[in-house]
């Protein structure tokens, strides 16, 4: 079996707003192996992008331990924490998260200026299939495009780990499935780690693993033996 | 270039609009600090320079008569370095076509031509020859009169004419502010003073072998209050009138006293400049840092830092910074020698350079970047602190409330746009209140700018109207019996006569001194009274004198007391006089006393200084002509020159204060109104245009923005006038209040004026969104997603 780059071991995410408490995360193990996919299912609410944000350090763990390879992230402070997110950690956002007075190669060389040998923009773009749209504002694209370009930003930096929270959430079928082939694409060309949140059960078929979250912990887990395409995937 | 930096200057390109507004603002900070400092600097460098190279001295006396042997006694005082003694003797002069003969001094050179101290700088001509009836004359005299070198000048000398071939024209640091003893204003024209080789003015004064006249200059560390007592001392035997320092000579106090003005100025209106500037960041950062922050989420998301990310903003507010610094350098540097101009026409100096220093520059740059920071710094932190994960979640709603108008149940029957704007009003009272108070601080401003005219009007008014209402003003050679103004009653188309008794004194209260005058009123006199500063006239004591307030808080005496006075003309006789109360006069240093309290006082039958008419026609010449053919007069001044003399001086100064204040506010004004304005458009754009996507008309929803702004601008008239009264209260303290007191009167139309240009400011402001407004695209306000 592969190696484990990322664990987080027993989990809690306490949020407080004045006199409300939300448990979000009640104790939750999860694992990550080099160049494993994995699909995280769950009702909304069941705590998924707060995993997920914790595990790609933007945020903190109430109580548990979250290990990156032979580090202990569990009490890494801010510098520490963002040190881990530019070097090993690239992010998707279900609403891409562009800048929007940036192109579409500068949005992605905002990463590559950042980080030690990354992909030139222009390639990580033509990774995604907008070799050709480099120099278009985001308001001059369509929202798959947009989230394509935020792929590319995200896989620019040959990240160790891509976290895509709902990367299809915004957008209609055919470009989520634009955007899913470029997902598996990245995770089998560059090994990448890849952890991906969706509400559409369909696209748990292309994942080496499905973990499923419910109120918190998880719910159940599932192996595939086989993955599916993503070319292949209807919803 | 990074991508970082290029989001920074597309940033700064979207954002034009409100930062070049910021800019301008920071723009007439700068403008106004740089000008102001650089004509402070420069005047202190034309002055030091002058004091310095020309030896200006450090100590004065005036003394009757005392013998040339005394000067060795003097140089052996602790602390002398040099002691120049010389003679001076008050003259008038004799002018051709000068109804008004212009008065002033006949000063000794000695007969090398080189003075020891206070040396004087050739301006044309060459030095006089000694025994040739040859003189130096004022360059400020000569220049306004168009004197040709080689022409005679006739002084009187008590009552004896003697003529001098004018040789050369001179400045000297002792008249730097030529003017005349006992003027409010300096009149070139009318005061001179003329520098005749000391061996010919000494036989002609009959002081051969002595002088009247010293200037001493001490060692570095002289101890100079022990120097002026010990030259009392020894001078007081030959009829001593009392040393005095530098600080009283009269032409260095008014320069220090403008100097003074400008250094205070040039502090205390930056300040609000920069101030505005700050606040001004704060809103247009705050608001790029709300509709930001999936942007700064997403870049800490990617991996830069918390410094990275607030440098990049702190960045943006730099660029603002210096665009402005480089605009506001250039205008101050503008506005500064316009300034300049203006003092020369005061100040003599032989080099007046106005300059520019790069020092100067650099502050300018690194207090208003310091100002940009403090203003930015609050968004910044928010940036800082915005954690990244924030980047995965939309944009939380603003929270809303019911204002306060409405849970009064004021606005029950107002429309939905009324209620929109008074909740946005509502919402955030801090930044409201911000807003108003930055529209206010330019109402402020402009009411400073026209201030300065107000003030005048009110002086001259006070001076004009209400404390001297006669027509022509006859100074009698010396003090003259009550009989001489009978005289003057007489004389074909005067209307009345009264007289004024002025004696100058020396007032002291134990080691503290003022050299003031006392007037003596006529009993039933209506020409002049004592006035106080709201133009009251006050009904003199039956004993004592009515005293300027300030100069019993210098004296530290109150009423009831006495001081001693020092009578500076005549006997030089020492008397001590009653306080009978406090006085808030306009100008100088005064007691005010009846004639007879004040000849009972100096134990003198009942004299005249000066006579004061009113007359018949308008046309005053043949008389002036008549009274100054009369020996015992000295001069005659008509009142109607005075008061256009007086306007004319002041209608310059007012004229660039009034331009550049008003520009400026409407600077602050623009840039508050505009940038409220834009920040409240880009944080509703959506709310607006969903607006109008279900049904509301262009003009409807510009209502409610620009409804918004109209409410700030009216709440912030009144606290601007406020705020104006009380930078005006400021602006008049720092005038010296030995010199002037003001009328604190702030025109009605001053009022309207600012009004008017904040309003104008408004909307013309309102104007540019409401284009913007018209503009809104609907489909990509609705579509995009900050
Ligand atoms: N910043 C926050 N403050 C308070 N509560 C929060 C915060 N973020 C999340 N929660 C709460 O934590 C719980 C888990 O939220 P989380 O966003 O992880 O759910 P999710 O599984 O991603 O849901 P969805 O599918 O709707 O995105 C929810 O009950 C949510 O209300
Ligand atoms: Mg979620």
């Amino acid at each position: 079996m592969a190696e484990v780059v990322l664990a987080g071991r027993e989990l809690t995410k306490l949020y407080r707003m004045g006199e409300v408490e939300v448990l979000a995360l009640r104790g939750v193990d999860l694992e990550l192996r080099e160049g494993e996919l994995v699909v995280l299912l769950g009702a909304s609410g069941s705590g998924k992008s707060t995993l997920l944000n914790i595990l790609g350090g933007l945020d903190r763990a109430s109580s548990g331990r979250v290990q990156y390879r032979d580090q202990d992230l569990s009490d890494a402070d801010e510098d520490e924490l963002t040190l881990y997110r530019r070097r090993h950690v690239g992010f998707v956002f279900q609403f891409y998260n562009l800048i929007p007075s940036l192109t579409a190669k500068e949005n992605v060389a905002l990463v590559t200026d950042i980080v030690d040998d990354p992909l030139d923009p222009a390639e990580a773009l033509s990774l995604v299939g907008l070799g050709q749209r480099l120099d278009h504002f985001p308001s001059q694209m369509s929202g798959g495009e947009q989230q394509r370009v935020a792929i590319a930003r995200a896989i620019a930096k040959r990240p160790d780990l891509l976290l895509c929270d709902e990367p299809t959430g915004a957008l209609d079928f055919q470009t989520g499935v634009l955007v899913l082939e470029v997902l598996e694409r990245v995770n089998r060309e560059l090994g990448t780690s890849t952890a991906v949140i969706t509400h559409n059960l369909p696209i748990a078929a292309m994942a080496d693993r499905v973990v499923t979250l419910a109120d918190g912990r998880v719910q159940g887990e599932v192996v595939h033996t086989q993955r599916a395409k993503a070319a292949d995937i209807r919803w | 270039m990074r991508a970082l930096d290029k989001k920074l200057l597309r940033d700064f390109a979207h954002l034009k609009g409100q930062a070049l507004t910021i800019a301008l603002v920071v723009a007439a900070g700068i403008g106004v600090f740089v000008g102001f400092q650089s004509v402070y600097g420069s005047l202190l460098y034309s002055r030091d320079v002058y004091y310095e190279r020309y030896r200006f001295a450090d100590v004065f006396a005036n003394v009757e008569r005392a013998p040339e042997q005394l000067k060795s006694r003097i140089e052996a005082i602790p602390g002398v370095s040099q002691v120049y003694t010389r003679l001076r003797y008050p003259a008038r002069f004799l002018v051709a076509d000068l109804p008004q003969p212009p008065v002033g001094l006949l000063a000794s050179l000695p007969d090398d031509g080189a003075p020891p101290l206070n040396a004087l700088h050739l301006v044309t001509g060459r030095l006089p020859t000694a025994g040739q009836g040859e003189a130096l004359v004022l360059a400020s005299f000569a220049e306004k009169r168009g004197l040709v070198l080689g022409e005679p000048l006739v002084a009187i000398v008590d009552g004896n004419a003697c003529t001098f071939r004018i040789t050369g024209t001179v400045l000297s640091p002792e008249f730097v502010y030529p003017m005349g003893a006992g003027e409010i204003l300096p009149d070139d024209e009318r005061f001179l003073v003329l520098w005749a080789p000391r061996t010919e003015l000494a036989a002609m004064l009959k002081l051969t072998g002595a002088f009247n006249d010293l200037a001493v200059a001490l060692q570095p560390l002289a101890h100079q209050s022990q120097v002026l007592a010990d030259l009392d001392q020894l001078l007081a035997p030959y009829g001593g009138r009392g040393a005095y320092n530098r600080a009283l000579q009269p032409s260095n106090n008014v320069l220090d006293g403008e100097l003074y003005q400008l250094q205070t100025l040039a502090l205390a209106v930056p300040m609000v400049f920069l101030a505005v500037a700050a606040f001004l960041l704060n809103v247009v950062l705050s608001r790029l840092v709300h509709l930001q922050r999936s942007q700064i989420a997403a870049l800490k998301a990617v991996g830069y830092s918390n410094l990275q990310v607030g440098l990049h903003y702190l960045e943006l507010v730099s660029v603002m910074v210096l665009v402005g610094s480089v605009l506001g350098i250039a205008f101050g540097a503008w506005f500064g020698r316009a300034l300049h101009d203006l003092y020369g026409q005061f100040f003599r100096f032989p080099v007046q350079l106005y300059h520019l220093e790069g020092r100067l520059i650099l502050t300018a740059v690194g207090v208003s970047l310091a100002a940009g920071v403090l203003g930015a710094m609050v968004a910044v932190r928010a940036v800082v602190q915005l954690p990244p994960a924030e980047a995965m979640r939309p944009a939380a709603p603003l929270a809303y409330r019911r204002s306060i108008l409405e849970r009064l149940g004021i606005t029950g029957w107002v429309s939905p746009a009324f209620r929109m704007v008074t909740r946005e009003l509502t919402r955030r009272p801090l930044r409201t209140s911000l807003s108003v108070l930055g529209i206010a601080l330019s109402v402020g401003v402009l009411i400073i700018g026209r201030f300065n005219a107000d003030l005048t009007n009110g002086l001259m008014d006070l001076l004009f109207q209400r404390m001297w209402r006669e027509d022509l003003l006859v100074a009698f050679a010396g003090p003259r019996p009550e009989r001489a103004i009978r005289e003057l009653g007489h004389l074909p188309g005067v209307i009345r006569a009264e007289g004024l008794r002025v004696v100058p004194v020396r007032m002291r209260v134990g080691p503290r001194h003022r050299d003031v005058v006392l007037y003596g009123y006529q009993e039933d006199g209506e020409l002049r009274r004592p006035v106080s500063l709201s133009g009251v006239p006050l009904t003199l004591p039956e004993r004592g004198a009515l005293v300027t307030q300030n100069l019993l808080e210098i004296l530290q005496v109150s009423p009831g007391e006495e001081v001693e006075i020092e009578l500076r003309e005549g006997s030089y006789a020492k008397k001590t006089l009653l306080i009978a109360g406090p006085i808030e006069d306009a100008a100088g240093l005064a007691g005010h006393l009846r004639a007879d309290t004040l000849a009972q006082l100096l134990g003198e039958e009942p004299l005249v200084s000066l006579g004061l008419l009113t007359v018949a026609s308008r046309d005053t010449q043949d008389l002036e002509r008549r009274l100054q053919a009369m020996p015992q007069v000295l001069s005659v001044s008509a009142h109607a020159t005075l008061v256009d003399r007086f306007e004319k001086q002041s209608a310059e100064s007012i004229r660039v204060m009034t331009l550049f204040a008003t520009i400026f506010a409407m600077t602050i004004a623009v840039g508050v109104v505009y940038n409220n304005a834009r920040v409240a458009l880009s944080l509703r754009e959506r709310d607006l245009a969903s607006l109008r996507v279900i049904g509301m008309t262009r003009r409807e929803i510009s209502a409610i923005l620009l409804g918004e702004l109209g409410i700030q601008v009216i709440l912030a008239l009144p606290v601007g006038f406020w705020i104006g009264r009380a930078m005006a209260r400021g602006i008049s303290a720092t005038v010296d209040p030995e010199r002037f007191r003001f009328p604190m009167v702030i025109e009605t139309q001053t009022y309207a004026f600012a009004a008017i240009v904040t309003l104008a400011a408004g909307l013309a402001s309102g104007l540019l969104v409401r284009r913007k407004l018209d503009r809104l695209d609907l489909i990509a306000v609705l579509k995009t997603r900050e």
